[in-house]
């Protein structure tokens, strides 16, 4: 049915082996069947790098969709439950740290509102479900990308050129295939940088999640599960200002660890290191569009948020379900998905989601940031009110676990 | 093969002359979505919806894959410019469009390689592909009744292009005074989705004079369905309403 000529063709092509990648291919090949024909491009190699400290909050909706993927009773012994979360607003030196807002339980009986996966784990069972489904993966990246009267030619690095009706842009944060296609983004840095590490720790941790926010900025310790199946690790992300984390980072390491000994409170008792700490930037970027002709953005080509509520990977989850029911819906009525209209309909489902999230947790970091007794009182007030009332309460619990109706993973 | 089609056919006999210079005036601009064939583009999504529901019924297909017509032969007459040859031929099918009009022919053409499909497409009619011994599993005729001067020859055409244990969809208006007020005097004079002389109210068929045009051509019907639109949602949606526009779906008994 296709054109005879030299250049390759497939039906879709996704450039990026990240977890939006990935889920996304799964899951259309899963859906379509293996007659869709997705080639993935990811020059780095997948799956093959160590832990590498980073783990995910995956939230109800969007777990849900990595099980109608088939992968997670593959990660469910990585995953540690979050059964709670307390935020803390305190001075750092303050011995006792009130906690000001719990989210206590689950969004379902048996379903907590999240839980911690680690990163490699995660990419490592994506992977193999890609590739179990059909999908072809090539060690490569798209350089170029023009689109022409009803295809995307995609010009790779290893040299040979292949058409599709539509390119997924899954090339991360500083996406190229974004900015080639004039895409702008509005966005800022932070001026901070978040140290991310894992944690051993003498005491279990119980499911328990704690943000302090502390005065250089929030402070957010994550259960994991331990790989004897504890729960004595836990991750941190740690965000200070720019200078200062890397003062930390390269600085003395008894130092390091005896500011992360503040930081982390006596509660878990007798803490260590595992593996080395790493440094992120933090900055805001949103994309002005979502699509541009034959090109559509997923996860963090999309946007890039403020890690502190953890939604980073939630978002990109979402958008790989929200462009596999457009894709579908479109492609098994033989319709052209690739089509102006279709990815206006992914758009419209995505771009609110993203927007809204990137200002709450903007919203949050800048007024935890407020220095002051003026401002603590503020929050105290703030945060006591949503403590007192359940609907609020439960709408910022179903956000944070990605279960909104209407907005949320609906499978 | 069938012989090539000339003016002089008398094989064309179900194809009224006036009704193919009209089409072919508009096949320059079939494919533009927002151009006069503006009411095809918008429900066509609605039509496919109903063909992939019966094509799942009939040929047992899962319904969330995206080949159910591979290895499965289909006749799209009065195909246009394509717009329902290139989503099947998408499904995996092997599709034969045919039209009367060479314009429709020509832009069909021209489209599907740019759309980078291999369709059969020819400037012929059923009569002529009927005696030519072709035979289809799927044989279509969408939007096509209401312009043919003998129903019931233009359908005993259509059933005999169908393999038996095949599946055929008609869809047409119906001659109500409904059909009359939204279809000519909506349409066409008022909201000028169409242009006026689109439609001959005279040419509308009643669903019980096609489902009996059908049974006369040893076709067994399956199903009935309406489709409707709804002015204040601003869309076309499928439903047991048959009194304007309406699908019939049938399937040829044997094998």
């Amino acid at each position: 049915m296709r054109r005879a000529v030299s250049e390759e063709t497939r039906d879709l092509i996704i450039a990026g082996g990240g977890a939006a990648g990935l889920a996304l291919a799964t899951a259309l090949a899963g859906r379509l069947g293996a007659g869709f024909r997705i080639l993935l491009c990811e020059p780095a190699a997948l799956a093959a790098s160590a832990e590498d400290g980073r783990a995910y909050a995956v939230a109800a909706g969007p777990r849900r969709f990595l099980a109608s993927l088939g992968i997670w009773d593959e990660l469910a012994p990585r995953a540690q439950a979050m059964t709670a979360m307390a935020i803390s607003d305190s001075a750092l030196a303050a011995l006792y740290r009130p906690v000001l807002l719990a989210f206590d339980g689950e969004i379902a009986p048996g379903e907590p509102f999240a839980h911690m996966v680690p990163h490699a784990p995660l990419i490592a069972a994506l992977a193999s479900a890609a590739r179990v489904a059909g999908v072809e993966i090539a060690a490569t990246r798209v350089l170029e990308a023009v689109p022409e009267a009803g295809t995307m030619p995609a010009r790779l690095e290893d040299g040979r050129t292949v058409r599709a009706p539509l390119l997924v842009a899954a090339d991360g944060g500083r996406s190229r295939l974004r900015e080639a296609a004039g895409i702008t983004c509005h966005g800022w840095a932070y001026g901070q940088s978040a140290i991310v590490a894992t944690i051993a720790h003498e005491r279990a941790h119980g499911g328990r999640a704690v943000q302090h926010f502390l005065p250089g900025g929030p402070f957010a310790i994550l259960p994991l599960k331990a790989p004897d199946g504890s729960g004595t690790w836990s991750s941190i992300v740690w965000s200070e200002r720019r200078e200062t984390a890397e003062r930390l980072i390269s600085g003395d390491p008894v130092r390091f660890e005896e500011a992360l000994a503040q930081r982390f409170g006596a509660e878990l008792g007798r803490i260590d290191l595992v593996g080395k700490p790493k440094l992120f930037p933090l900055e805001m970027r949103l994309a002005r569009r979502l699509s541009a002709e034959r090109l559509v953005l997923l996860g963090d080509a999309a946007r890039t948020i403020h890690p502190l509520a953890g939604q980073g990977l939630n978002l990109a989850l979402k958008d790989a379900a929200a462009l596999t029911d457009c894709v579908q819906d479109a492609a098994r009525l033989g319709l052209d998905y690739g089509a102006a209209d279709v990815l206006e309909r992914y758009q419209r489902r995505r771009r609110f989601d993203g927007a809204a999230m990137a200002a709450m947790t903007d919203g949050l970091n800048r007024l935890f940031g407020l220095p002051g007794p003026g401002a603590r009182a503020v929050r105290e007030i703030g945060l006591g009110l949503v403590d007192r009332l359940p609907p609020l309460k439960r709408l910022l619990i179903g956000e944070a676990a990605g279960t909104q109706a209407g907005r949320g993973v609906q499978r | 093969m069938s012989p090539a089609p000339s003016d002089t056919s008398p094989a064309a006999a179900s194809i009224d002359r006036g009704e193919v210079k009209k089409f072919a005036d508009l096949a320059q601009r079939w494919w533009d979505p927002d151009g006069p064939m503006r009411p095809l583009h918008r429900i066509n999504p609605v039509r496919l919806a109903y063909l992939r529901e019966r094509i799942d019924a009939h040929f047992g297909t899962d319904a969330g894959s995206f080949r159910p017509l591979d290895g499965r032969t289909v006749l799209d007459i009065g195909c246009g410019a394509g717009l329902i040859c290139e989503p099947l031929a998408r499904l995996g099918g092997t599709i034969t469009g045919i039209d009367p009009a060479a314009e429709n022919i020509a832009v069909a053409k021209l489209h599907a390689e740019q759309s980078g499909l291999a369709i059969d497409y020819r400037a012929t009619t059923v009569e002529e592909v009927a005696s030519g011994g072709e035979r289809f599993d799927l044989v279509l005729a969408l939007e096509v009744v209401e312009h043919v001067a003998d129903v019931p020859g233009f359908v005993a055409s259509a059933a005999a292009c169908l393999r038996p244990g095949g599946l055929t969809v008609f869809s047409t208006i119906n001659r109500s005074l409904r059909a009359f007020t939204l279809a000519i005097v909506g349409a066409e004079y008022v909201l000028r989705w169409l242009p006026v002389g689109t439609h001959d109210w005279e040419k509308f068929v009643r669903p019980d004079e096609l489902t009996r045009a059908m049974r006369a051509a040893g076709l067994a019907q399956d199903d009935r369905r309406g489709l409707v639109f709804n002015p204040l949602a601003n869309r076309w949606s499928l439903s047991g309403d048959t009194a304007v526009n309406y699908f019939l779906s049938a399937t040829k008994p044997g094998a």
